[in-house]
């Protein structure tokens, strides 16, 4: 037998048609806001207040951010999409299992409890190893922060939408709390899809968006957001440049 | 790694000198105000009714007897920057915490007994 007998000819019909791989099928950069690398990891240390210089009082939630080291830079030849792998909060050795530890070891890294990925356009500011801490941004700055809301576990239509329940009096009973109808009758004859009952609630993973940076301690990674950030006390949080505003409103 | 809790602490400028006061004590208030770009200071006397919170938060309110036996109430950040000056002018003997009874009093029965320690 020759050597051209090993390939496999496929009929017509099941061969791979040009243009239709992974690589080629990508779609082309649609112009819009580049996605920088401007994030950071982090953990939510709690809420408390502060005064600005006009003595008012502002709510912060003091985040601690970072160190996080850039794990890994995802390419678009070798991953098919471009993406930072950021890692965050230095942990035990025993803690890890050694699939993570041979990842980080490949930058010596110390171990790390959380690897997280942002989707970049470009990372070519980046390099794989490099320690980021809080000093990436600035008071003034703008931030979105992603996190996992706490759980509340099977709660009620009044308190997971927000329905305002029936009444106290007047002679009701058992129906304090209760969502009310949930549909007409024969007509259409069944419940509609998406109707607001009760279920699970929280513990889905909230965006809170553009939120002022109030303070920043690049000596501690400590950052302070006003207003309030979703999850528990010591949750991950992910934070990133605002998407949403103006480079002008920024700059004010 | 610090403590979350001394690290939320270490960012709240918490003034480093506040009288200790107590419910029932008469204080002098001075207050710093803005008018457009004129800062002046104004005093509010009164006794102490309530204190609460804890920390950065912890608040006052005073309680004095304005023009015609208005009583008016004013509640004070305790730590904030706006507060120039806390004078403690007299200390009362008072059994609780929240005197709120004060506001059903007047005149005479609403004086409370000093307290000289």
């Amino acid at each position: 037998m020759g050597a051209g007998d090993d390939v496999i000819v496929l009929p017509p019909d099941r061969r791979p048609r040009a243009g239709l791989d992974r690589q080629s099928c990508r779609q082309p950069a649609v112009p819009g806001p580049v996605r920088t690398m401007k994030g950071l990891l982090g953990k939510k240390l709690g809420m408390t207040q502060i005064f600005d210089d006009q003595g008012e009082v502002i709510p912060v939630t003091v985040i601690e951010a970072g160190p996080c080291y850039v794990a890994q830079k995802k390419t678009l030849e070798r991953d098919g999409y471009t993406a930072v792998q950021l890692g965050f909060e230095e942990i035990k050795l025993s803690r890890v299992n050694k699939p993570k530890l041979g990842h980080l070891a490949k930058n010596n890294l110390p171990p790390l409890r959380y690897l997280r990925e942002f989707r970049v356009d470009d990372h070519s500011d980046l390099d794989e190893g490099q320690k980021l801490d809080a000093s990436l941004f600035e008071v003034g700055d703008r931030v979105d922060v992603t996190g996992i809301s706490k759980g509340r576990g099977f709660a009620g239509v009044v308190k997971r939408h927000g329905f305002s329940g029936g009444p106290k009096t007047h002679g009701q009973s058992d129906r304090w709390r209760a969502p009310g109808a949930i549909s007409a009758g024969s007509t259409p004859g069944r419940v509609f899809k998406g109707m607001r009952m009760a279920g699970r609630m929280g513990n889905d993973r909230v965006t809170v968006q553009n939120l002022e940076v109030v303070l920043v301690d690049p000596e501690r990674n400590l950052l302070a957001v006003k207003g309030a950030v979703p999850g528990a006390r010591n949750g991950l949080l992910i934070i990133r440049e605002a998407r949403k505003t103006s480079v002008s409103k920024k700059r004010r | 790694m610090a403590n979350a809790v001394d690290l939320i602490r270490s960012i709240e400028n918490v003034k480093e000198e506040v009288p200790n006061l107590a419910p029932g004590d008469t204080v002098k208030v001075h207050v710093r105000i803005v008018e457009g770009n004129r800062e002046r200071v104004q005093v509010f006397q009164g006794v102490v009714i309530r204190i609460r919170g804890g920390g950065i938060n912890r608040t006052f309110t005073v309680r004095r007897i304005a023009s015609h036996g208005v009583g008016v109430e004013r509640t004070f950040l305790l730590h904030s920057p706006r507060i120039e000056k806390i004078e403690v002018l007299r200390h009362a003997h008072v059994r609780r915490a929240k005197l709120y009874f004060l506001r059903q009093r007047s005149g005479k029965s609403a004086r409370l007994r000093e307290r000289r320690d």
